[in-house]
């Protein structure tokens, strides 16, 4: 192993720790085409990270992209069995336009979905997974919860319209207590409603100091439901030895038109942004027209090479 | 143990009202008001160490994590968009996003607007939303030549007190944005230097309180 290790990079050395991970842990590996037809980024635009797509056509004049994502893909190809969940893992390299240069460039991802009959154990794996592949990068780590629902079913609650939800959406994630309160004053809200809103903000933290806040969440029977299912997975996770590296924050964000509940990102100390994110799109199987739930995560790989020893 | 805290601060007038802030809530670290030709200032009883960068690339050192705090104006935030966080309004360096334009000038709606400016998204972003068609010249500074030259329609710039505008022979056609500066936060310090940050936000929260 240390004969290996020694001419393996940062990042061939985690690829390899996560693939045995999730092998370990009943994940099946899935492998894939490197392009895709164009029309199902086209269509799925939105759940892109980058918006610009490398196409090119085939020999019949058919359109094809290099992949930007895997999760489509899986998605697509995807045939879940009733009464199971399909657990599949990938390390795979994706095509995207660096936001700096905007230029083309290729990025290894290493990550997991598990798709289907989804049950609240599979879920709690997946987050398990998800914290394990942190500490396979540096032990100094986090990985941030956060409930889409929740966020969502409060924005609801305190009455806004969907120009000021999206507006309060990119308050949160800047963590910006003052334009949230803005929004809130301009939308004539009421004392109690408005500090709802900077609850979602100040609340943050280890998963035993913000627990017991959840609570002031449970505004109707949507989020109330969603608040308990949030703590109990994070008591089946504590359970499972990851707690310590738990934090809950609201700023961790997903585009409603896929994600739904559960939305999670991993971070390491030392590198400026995260390098592992995911959560629970429903809402995209429906959309591919597949039946049941979805999780998953990516941990993108180009970001480790960074890490100074 | 406290962990020392990488603090860019914009360059100029603005950022030397910045440190005083950060002095007064107890950041203080007298080398930075020596004249010299240092580029690093550490005060590591105090935990802080600053740096002076140009204002709008603060958010750059901020999001890429060669710092863990900085002060930038809400301009830059909204022009650049860096995935940060935007801890507290400071209710300094205030100012508005304006449109400015000679003062014979008139709007022909059936031609695009020219528009010269150092802020190109904020500036789309404005005329988009009147459904109004543009042409960007996007300049690094004296914005307030290109009008005067024939170089643009119109200009989206800062305006302060409207001194340089006047002297020029422009107006203020449309004041449609306050700024102010901002703290902002690398979004990975605010995970592991937590406390450190949240106390910087704390005792600078409580001073521009104050001065309301």
């Amino acid at each position: 192993m240390d004969r290996l290790k020694k001419i393996l990079s940062a990042e061939e050395w985690t690829a390899l720790n996560l693939r045995a991970l999730y092998a370990e842990n009943g994940y099946e590996k899935y492998r894939m085409s490197k392009f895709e037809e164009y029309d199902l980024y086209a269509r799925n635009k939105d759940f892109l990270v980058s918006d610009s797509v490398i196409t090119f056509t085939d020999t019949d004049g058919k359109l094809l992209a290099l992949k930007p994502d895997v999760t489509l893909s899986i998605i697509k190809n995807a045939k879940p069995q009733v009464g199971k969940a399909m657990k599949v893992y990938y390390h795979e390299n994706v095509y995207r336009v660096s936001k700096g240069t905007r230029a083309y460039k290729e990025l290894a991802q290493a990550g997991l979905e598990c798709l289907g009959d989804v049950s609240e154990e599979d879920l709690a794996e997946v987050v398990y997974l998800a914290a394990k592949s942190l500490d396979t990068v540096s032990n100094r780590n986090v990985l941030e919860l956060s409930e889409l629902t929740v966020v969502d079913g409060v924005l609801r609650y305190c009455g806004l319209d969907t120009t000021a939800r999206q507006a309060l959406w990119a308050r949160l994630a800047e963590k910006n207590l003052a334009g949230v309160q803005e929004i809130a004053k301009c939308a004539g809200m009421s004392e109690m409603k408005a500090s709802l809103l900077e609850k979602l903000v100040t609340t943050y933290g280890s998963a035993d100091a913000v627990l017991p806040k959840l609570d002031v969440f449970r505004v109707n029977e949507e989020t109330a439901k969603a608040v308990d299912a949030f703590k109990a997975l994070i008591r089946s996770l504590q359970a499972r030895g990851v707690g310590e590296k738990l934090r809950i924050d609201f700023s961790v964000l997903g585009d409603m038109n896929y994600y739904n509940g559960l939305a999670f990102k991993g971070f390491v100390e030392g590198l400026p942004t995260w390098i592992l994110s995911g959560g629970r799109y429903d809402k995209l199987m429906a959309k591919m027209g597949k039946q049941g739930k979805a999780v998953g995560f990516a941990v993108y790989l180009d970001e480790i090479a960074k890490l100074k020893a | 143990m406290k962990k020392m805290l990488n603090i860019a601060l914009p360059k100029g007038r603005l950022g030397e009202k910045v440190y005083d802030l950060f002095e007064k809530a107890g950041y203080e670290c007298p080398s930075i008001k020596e004249n010299s030709r240092k580029l690093v200032f550490e005060n590591s009883e105090k935990g802080v160490r600053y740096f002076w960068v140009k204002p709008s690339d603060v958010s750059v050192y901020v999001e890429r994590g060669a710092a863990d705090l900085g002060v930038a104006g809400k301009d830059i935030l909204l022009e650049y968009a860096p995935d940060v966080y935007e801890l507290l309004d400071l209710k300094i360096g205030k100012c508005s996003m304006a449109v400015a334009a000679k003062r014979e000038f008139v709007d022909d709606r059936n031609k695009p607007l020219t528009v010269a400016t150092k802020f190109a998204n904020i500036a789309k972003r404005y005329y988009a939303k009147q459904g109004r068609e543009i042409d960007v010249v996007p300049l690094n500074g004296s914005i307030e030549l290109a009008p005067i030259l024939g170089l643009s329609d119109v200009i989206v710039d800062i305006v302060e007190t409207g001194s340089t505008l006047k002297e020029n022979d422009l107006v203020v056609v449309e004041k449609f944005l306050p700024i102010s500066a901002r703290l902002i936060a690398n979004k990975s310090s605010f995970k592991f230097k937590t406390e450190e940050v949240e106390e910087v936000q704390k005792k600078l929260q409580a001073l521009t309180q104050e001065t309301e």
